[in-house]
């Protein structure tokens, strides 16, 4: 189950370099904010990943859940920032 | 045996919808069309992947933690998508079209309130 867990974080880490493309060439702010949102959400789930796979899941648990937190936060101030008129 | 069966199954499920969002990310023509592609496999993947985690994990303290992180993630991640939509509407991004001109109907919510 361990050798699983490690396969299914590195594709989940290839698909993170592949999203990286729209977050740094995609066309204005919108498209990388999407991009950095969703490869924070895949994040929270490689650090939970990697919290079994060197058997200390009861720290790692913690900092994913902070990460939610934070990737949650940074989103909606980047979008509340955006809302306004001519901010694009 | 069958605990390993069931979480490596929604694991697999959830890794599934990961590869199809960041196609869609990657792929589709325009940036409504990217997000209606994340917003959706994005929550679901990551819930179906932390669900598959904390049933491989039994019945603890981290589980009843990974199941919080599921629920955050999935009233937080709509909501995120919604905030970031609704400033492309507001700034006048317009849809993309199969003969590439814009849309007729393309009203702001402030100029409908106008």
């Amino acid at each position: 189950m361990n050798d699983f867990f490690l396969i299914v974080s590195m594709v989940l880490g290839f698909l993170v370099l592949i999203c990286l493309y729209r977050g740094i060439w995609g066309p204005g702010f919108l498209n990388r904010i999407v991009a950095i949102n969703v490869i924070g959400t895949k994040i929270v789930v490689i650090l939970t990943l990697m919290g079994f796979i060197v058997q200390r899941i009861d720290m790692f648990v913690d900092t994913s859940l902070a990460y939610a937190l934070l990737n949650f936060i940074g989103t909606l101030t980047a979008a509340k920032y955006l809302e306004r008129k001519g901010a694009i | 045996m069958i605990v390993e069966i069931l979480s490596g199954l929604l694991v697999v499920c959830g890794l599934f919808l990961f590869v199809s969002g960041t196609l869609g990310l990657l792929r589709l023509p325009d940036f409504y069309c990217r997000m209606h592609a994340t917003g959706k496999c994005d929550t679901l993947g990551a819930l179906l992947a932390l669900t598959g985690l904390a049933v491989y994990n039994g019945f603890s303290l981290v589980s009843l933690k990974i199941i919080f992180i599921v629920i955050f993630i999935f009233l937080a991640n709509p909501t995120a998508t919604h905030a970031i939509g609704r400033a492309a509407l507001i700034n006048r991004v317009l849809p993309w079209t199969k003969d590439s001109s814009p849309a007729s109907s393309n009203v702001t919510p402030e100029e409908e309130a106008k």
